[in-house]
């Protein structure tokens, strides 16, 4: 409150509303808030509303048990119930799988296109365009024309894999169990191109702040490209590289609308994740909306990414 | 004068580095192109084609036969028209409600700091670390029937509108601008008589073009882009006021391959147009947000 100080001295210049009274500066303090308050009112109801309340809402109804529009106390129940569910398991292996896949084809890739269009001296401002073009595009219109081109029968992509002589791939719709599923690259390879614009941008800023002397220096000293790269490219951006990291990790954990649009529906198992399985938990068991499971569930993948994005707040507030 | 990078000048005027520099932009030109405009090329070109040509084995590159009476079709059938008329309409309430609310909000928070300010604004800031996408169900619900009012906003667009004002980002983005507007702009006002509505409109608000523009296009990009909150809370009901998301995946169940393509090419087209205009601007809009967040 420390401009209460600079506030009260005020009036001195405008003699009109001038009362050296302490009960009208306290008055002026109410009046002072309440406007403040009016200003902050449309925001603060639409959080409370639509997300504050919903967030306990889920807690407490994680608790719960909501049969015939009876509502009872279940305990732990509603977790036990999603812990027996293989589909849980599976759910989480494949966010986990996609988050794993994501970072490595959606993290370094951005990174390294930043490295390569950072050095280039022509067509900057095309390729730039280039890389953050499909950002822009409606979710639905890039997926659908993906979905087109992994069909196994009239698809481009095994077009192009039979001319160069390679096995066709049933792509989304392959069934494999492997360590990495085809279905589950097929799905970051669209997400990655529809995705990694943004990203690519960041780095670029990032590397176009990094200090030309420190190049020259390595340089005087001997060190090589990747030298270079590695003892100054990477250190010099290790902020945002860490916090890109967090916010992908959190960005790739919550992925529903690849799996869903690519396997029309997220109806074949191969690629479910988290947030697929609470959707059909809630809305597409037809007749059986189980919202007790899905709000457990809800409130595990709650904690894994406030963990995610709790590192992520503590590391951007090393940067003030 | 390019600014010094990884590889010097020098290194790349040398007649070797100049082949090799030549050779890398010209691989990096062409594979670029193809991986990002060649999918875009399909996105448009594809929906030139006929029904049979368009699930025909081997696929054709080149439309053997062209057919822009099937852009007319996909219009019609999928009724591209209501659909972009819808998300036009969610973008822009969202983007109005967002002007008016969270620029208060954060004017409020970061030059009139109310009593409780500060926790306000750690509340909401907390926000962002559980993402929307985990709080579905008891959103659903809640937009279902609006604790204390007892109001359904189901199939309104107010269910897509208001959620949308609970923006942590954008109102982080917008105290942290107004933050560096200096005090004594405000208070030298203030001495002369103006009161917070009119130093918000005569001297934040026009002093703060840049961050409006980078936030308004967070809102109408998030709103235009979502797919799971629309699909809960739009989808289905009387009148039917689906988004071009929601409306163009359902009509896959239903339509032919060629004229699911040219749907989608018909609703990437307002983006790609707008953002080929805007490039400059919306490119370091969003470098300039990201990093200095």
């Amino acid at each position: 409150m420390a401009e209460t100080a600079v506030r009260v001295s005020k009036p001195r210049a405008r003699p009109a509303s001038m009362r050296p009274l302490a009960g009208s500066r306290f008055g002026r303090k109410v009046r002072r808030n309440l406007s403040a308050h009016g200003f902050l009112i449309g925001a603060v109801l639409c959080f409370a509303f639509f997300s504050w309340y919903p967030i306990v809402r889920e807690i407490i109804m994680s608790f719960q048990r909501t049969r015939l529009g009876v509502t009872s106390w279940a305990g732990w129940r509603n977790y036990i119930t999603i812990f027996h569910d293989p589909t849980f398991w599976l759910a989480w292996r494949n966010t986990l799988e996609f988050t794993v896949l994501a970072l490595i084809i959606g993290y370094a890739v951005p990174f390294f296109v930043a490295i390569l269009l950072n050095e280039l001296r022509h067509a900057r401002g095309y390729l730039r365009v280039l890389v953050y073009l499909p950002v822009m595009l409606p979710p639905a219109s890039a997926l659908l024309l993906f979905a087109y081109f992994y069909d196994p029968t009239y698809g481009l992509f095994n077009h192009v894999l039979q001319a160069v002589h390679l096995p066709a791939s049933q792509w989304v719709q392959s069934s494999g169990t492997g360590v990495v599923s085809t279905a589950m690259i097929s799905v970051v390879i669209a997400a990655t191109w529809m995705n990694m614009g943004g990203a690519t941008l960041i780095y670029l800023a990032a590397l176009q702040n990094i200090p030309g002397e420190l190049y020259e220096a390595a340089e005087l000293d001997g060190a090589g490209m990747f030298k270079r790269i590695r003892h100054i490219t990477v250190p010099q951006t290790k902020l945002i590289l860490s916090m890109l990291l967090m916010l992908q990790v959190v960005a790739t954990m919550q992925m529903f609308v690849e799996a869903f649009i690519l396997t029309n529906g997220g109806s074949g198992t191969a690629v479910v994740s988290v947030v697929n399985l609470i959707y059909t938990y809630a809305f597409a068991l037809s007749g059986a909306s189980n919202y007790d499971s899905a709000s457990a569930l809800g409130v595990v993948l709650m904690l894994v990414l406030a963990v995610f994005s709790g590192g992520y707040l503590w590391l951007s507030r090393d940067r003030d | 004068m390019q600014p010094r990078t990884l590889i010097s000048s020098a290194q790349l005027n040398r007649p070797r580095g100049r082949i090799i520099y030549r050779v890398i932009l010209t691989l990096v030109i062409v594979i670029f192109t193809l991986v990002f405009i060649g999918p875009m090329y399909f996105l448009f070109s594809d929906g030139l084609k006929s029904t049979q040509e368009a699930v025909q084995v081997p696929p054709t590159i080149i439309p053997a036969h062209l057919h822009p009476a099937t852009y007319v079709s996909a219009w019609s059938r999928v009724g591209i028209g209501r659909l972009l008329f819808n998300t036009l309409y969610y973008a822009f309430g969202a983007l109005a409600l967002q002007l008016v609310f969270d620029v208060a909000a954060a004017y409020a928070l970061s030059k009139l700091r109310p009593v409780l300010g500060n926790v306000i604004f750690l509340l909401m800031l907390a926000t962002l670390m559980i993402p929307s996408t985990v709080l579905v169900v008891p959103q659903y619900l809640t937009v279902a029937s609006l604790p204390i009012l007892h109001l359904n906003l189901i199939g309104t667009p107010a269910a897509i509108w208001l959620p949308s004002v609970a923006n942590a980002f954008n109102i982080f983005l917008l105290k942290r601008f107004f933050d560096s507007i200096p005090r004594e702009l405000i208070e030298s006002a203030s001495i002369d008589g103006a009161r917070p509505l009119r130093i918000l409109r005569s001297i934040v608000l026009p002093m703060s073009r840049p961050i409006l523009g980078v936030v308004s296009i967070f809102a109408v990009v998030a709103v235009w882009k979502d797919f799971l909150w629309p699909l809960l809370v739009e989808d289905g009901y009387n009148p039917s006021r689906e988004t071009l998301n929601v409306g163009i995946w359902q009509a896959v169940a239903t339509t032919p391959q060629n004229l699911i393509i040219a749907a989608s090419a018909i609703a990437a087209l307002p983006t790609v147009v707008f953002f080929l205009i805007f490039q400059r601007n919306i490119m370091s809009g969003l470098t300039a947000g990201a990093l200095k967040g």
